[in-house]
Formats: C-alpha cells, structure tokens, sequence
C-alpha cells in the first residue's frame, strides 16, 4: 500500500514535449504560471485553456492521468471556491440567513476556480513530461548565473536529485520496518490518536537509522569515486538548445505577448 | 495488467511438527513472498494455508492469533531494533500480545538465554552499541520470546563473518533442542541447508520444484545446476570423485560419511589388488 506514494510522477513518453530541453519546460511553467496572473477575463482564460490543451495533446500524456493528479487537491479547490463565492459584497442574488451570493461573488468564485485549475494541469505537465534526474539538471543550469555570487547551485542540484533518488528506497525501506513490527505484533491501526503516534515509533526509529547509514554508505561511496563537488564536473548528457528548443521559446514569448495584449485590449472581469 | 506475474504459483507443502525444514532457490524465487505468507504479512489470492488447524486465510481470522504462533524473523532482522535497552526491545513482541509484566519479563530472560547472550550483562545496553552478531541475536531473541510455534527465518546468516555465521547456526539447533517447535529457514549456503534440515524445498520461478530429504534433492545435481543451484561442497567433491572414475556414492553430505565412504573404498581397492 506505501508504494502506491508516487511524488512529482513522471509520465514515461517519446512525444515532442518529453524530448524538449528541461530548461525549456522550466521556462515555459515559470511564463504560464505569471500569464495565468497577468490574464484578468474569461477570453484570456479560455486563450489559456487552448494552449494547454494543445501542450497536452503533444505530450501525449492520457488526461485521465493528469485529471488523477488533480484529485488530492480538489478539496482546495471546492474550499477557495465556497470562500469566494460567500465572502465578497456586491449585488445580492440568493440569500439565506447571513449566506449570500453575489454576482461579483459568483464572477470571482469562477474566475479563481479556472485559474487553479490551469495552474495546477499546468504544473503538474512539468512533472509528468520530464524525469527528475533531467528537472534538477534544468534548474542546476539556470541556476547558473547564481554560482557566480557564491551561490552552491551544483549542490542544491545534487541535494535535490539524491533526494528524488531516495524516495524508492526509504519507501521500500518503510515497507520491511512495518512488516518486521507487524510480525512482532505491532497493531498500527486500531486505538486513539495518542495510541497510533506511539506506535510510529517502533517504525520511525529504525528508519532514521537507516536513512543515516544510507547517507554514510552513499558519502563514502561517492568520496571513493573522488567526488569534490561541482568544479570542473563534465556530464554525460549535455544540454544543448536545438531547432525544436529554439521554436518553443519563440512560442514562448509570442504567448506572453499575446496576453499581454489580452490584459491591455479586453476589459477586466473583477 | 500485462506485467503482472504470479510470485507464487501452485505451492504445495506439508510440515509436521518438530521439522526442521530449508528452503532454498534463486533470488526472486519466491521464497520470501511465500515466508511472509505464513504469518498472514501477504493473503494469497487463492489457496489456503493452515497453521495446525486454523486456516489462517479464512476471513475473520485474529492476526495477533496468527503472529503468536508462527514468528518470522525477516532478513537483517537487527534493522528492525528501535528501543533504549536490549531487554525493552525483546520485550515489544510478548507485551504486544498483551501478557502480564511477569511474564514478559520471564519471557525475555528466556529469549535472551536462547540465543546465547548474558541477560544480567546486556539487558540495560542499548542495542545500538552492539556487535552484528549481538545485534542479530537480540533481534532473534524478539521473536523467540513470543514462543511461536513456527519459527520462520529469511537468511538468517546473511552477512556476517564466518564465526558469527557458526554460532547463528548452532544457535538455531540449540533453540530446536529447547522447544521442539518447527523451524523454517531460507539460506544460500548449501552446506547449513545439508546441516540443519530434515527437509529441503528448491523454489524456481514462483513454483516449488522439488522437496524432499537433503540426500534426495542433492542427489539431483543436473536439476539444482539447471536453475543455477549449487550441492554442498563436500557432496560436489564426490560427485567430482565418481566422475574421475571413483565407484563411490555421491549422494552424501558431511565430511564424515565422505570419510567413511572414501576409506571403504580404498580398503576394498587394497583388498582387491
């Protein structure tokens, strides 16, 4: 049942998308989150909506898969939305008690509704289309200019990909502790709340012993190898912008343009 | 879904009471999904499983029933120790099966001389200070003081150094001798199996190949290589003599039958010429 935790999902793919420069992918969440921002109408939002759903359809990523990824935060959504949707005065529409509805209230409620919805499909695309070993590549890279000013960008990276790493096998890990105490008639499910966080103690404890004896095995096995951080490191996969690179971030920008024309032209909803 | 495959195909088995039964097989045979079916850790998806006379697959079936009388002492079993002292830590298991203080008390001293370790010295230590032979028994003695009726043990000699390797052995026919309960135990070391077992069960693909007396599986050397399995040494030594043209019998598993075997056959060999 603990395997089923899937973190940050990759969708494995050969579709245009998934073949991209990670850099490009950063980029291109980084512009579609602010865009999202800058767009103040319905149109702007339904422009928005055909450009994901274009990106999805080339990435061939199933949209049941990414409508799954949206589950845990429904609730969110439903929450800000019920927020919303009562909070804000204006025109009165429905009443009952002290809850009302106003049109302003209704306007606003949707407006956010679309925009975390976007937001999230939108996030979630950088994720499903690019494997963690290639975003923490990305974001050593365009973390770059930072290195200059002392920046450790190398080592948050590395950090950051031993991490992503690791989760399989602290899981796995978790799995033959819970197993191994079950077995000595440990009970995890039955009692009170004060009950059960005790009993995550016969877990926990030897689970911070072995991630530490993981960490001291990994240290010494990448000190064998002569790791010494990131001066002078060469890889194995260079990141080269090419053809296909160049025309998404010319994409890019005409996008960006596009809504703020949308921002400038249109008149605003809220 | 299309990548799914059984990890356990048609076993079947009996053990009778105070066996002492070897199982051995490839990595990924499936020897420890099937271990961890016998105390109720997996459900098989169909089959039963009866642990004397309650089929522990029937539904409504009480798992702390089921874990007071099969006790599974896992792979590296001394990850598992999380508590301040060696004898709190033996004590988690029988006060989980909800005794009196007394008697978990009693229990642990027990356990601890089970596997032999000296209670009065180690009980305040903590486990973490430990050797990994010391480790290992504490972790075993965890188990033991639940006195299952069924001690089940995955590689229970993995990794440690050889002398280590002889007392976890001589311990576990120690604790036979002492309770007369089954012991199932997986091992890659053909000449423990050869040593210890009554019984031995060669696990191949999910499926149980053979099962049998040590004389009668390691008899069947081209089988065992087939799936990669190996005879005890001294059982390869005669097969390697008959090969050579050695009429002896190569079906024998210890040095000393091997010794008796070899000097029945040289004093014929004397006699004859």
């Amino acid at each position: 049942m603990i395997r089923d935790i899937t973190l940050g999902q990759y969708y494995a793919g050969e579709s245009l998308i998934h073949r991209l420069d990670p850099r490009v992918k950063i980029i291109a969440t980084l512009l579609f989150i602010v865009e999202l921002f800058i767009v103040n109408n319905f149109i702007g939002f339904a422009v928005c909506a055909a450009a994901l759903a274009v990106y999805v359809k080339v990435s061939k990523v199933p949209l049941s898969f990414i409508l799954r990824g949206l589950k845990p935060i429904l609730l969110i959504i439903i929450f800000t939305f019920c927020l919303n949707i009562f909070m804000i005065d204006g025109r009165i529409i429905w009443q009952l008690g002290f809850l009302k509805i106003t049109v302003e209230g209704l306007l606003t409620a949707v407006f956010m509704g679309i925009r975390l919805v976007l937001l999230i499909i939108g996030s979630s695309l950088l994720t499903l289309t690019t494997k963690p070993i290639s975003l923490t590549d990305g974001i050593e890279r365009l973390l770059g200019p930072l290195a200059r000013i002392g920046v450790p960008t190398h080592e948050i990276a590395m950090m950051m990909s031993i991490a992503l790493r690791f989760i399989p096998t602290l899981l796995e890990e978790t799995d033959k502790i819970m197993k191994a105490q079950q077995a000595r008639g440990a009970d995890f499910e039955s009692g009170n709340l004060l009950a059960r966080a005790k009993s995550l103690i016969p877990i926990l404890v030897p689970l911070f012993v072995s991630a530490f004896r993981i960490a001291q095995d990994l240290a010494m096995a990448m000190e064998a190898r002569c790791y010494r951080g990131g001066k002078g490191r060469t890889r194995m996969h260079e990141m080269r912008f090419r053809g296909n690179d160049y025309a998404a971030l010319m994409i890019l920008v005409l996008f960006l343009g596009v809504t703020i024309f949308m921002r400038m032209q249109l008149p605003s909803v809220l | 879904m299309p990548d799914e495959q059984l990890a356990l195909d048609n076993i079947n088995f009996d053990i009778y009471d105070g066996e002492i039964v070897g199982i051995i097989g490839h990595t990924g045979s499936g020897k420890s999904t099937l271990l961890q079916h016998l105390n109720g850790l997996l459900r098989p998806h169909s089959g039963t499983i009866c642990i004397g006379d309650t089929d522990i697959t029937a539904p409504g079936v009480l798992m702390k029933d089921i874990r007071r009388r099969v006790g599974l002492v896992f792979q590296y079993p001394e990850y598992q120790l999380f508590e301040e002292t060696v004898a709190k830590d033996v004590a988690f298991g029988p006060k989980n099966l909800g005794l009196s203080d007394e008697e978990v008390e009693d229990r642990v001293k027990e356990a601890i001389g089970l596997v032999g370790l000296d209670y009065e010295k180690i009980k305040d230590r903590s486990p973490f200070e430990l050797s990994g032979g010391q480790k290992r028994r504490v972790a075993i003695a965890g188990v033991l003081a639940m006195k299952p009726q069924v001690l089940v043990l995955d590689e229970p000699t993995a990794g440690l150094d050889p002398g280590a390797h002889k007392e976890i052995l001589a311990m576990i026919q120690e604790v036979h001798k002492a309770q007369n309960n089954i012991i199932i135990f997986v091992s890659h070391n053909m000449g423990d199996i050869a040593d210890l077992s009554d019984k031995v069960m060669v696990m191949n693909d999910g499926k149980l190949m053979m099962v049998g007396t040590p004389e009668e599986v390691f008899g069947q050397k081209e089988r065992l290589a087939e799936i990669g399995l190996s005879v005890p040494p001294v059982t390869e030594l005669m097969h390697a003599l008959k090969d050579a043209g050695v009429p002896v019998k190569e079906n024998i598993l210890n040095l000393k039958d091997a010794e008796a075997e070899i000097y029945q056959y040289l004093q014929r060999k004397i006699l004859h010429d």
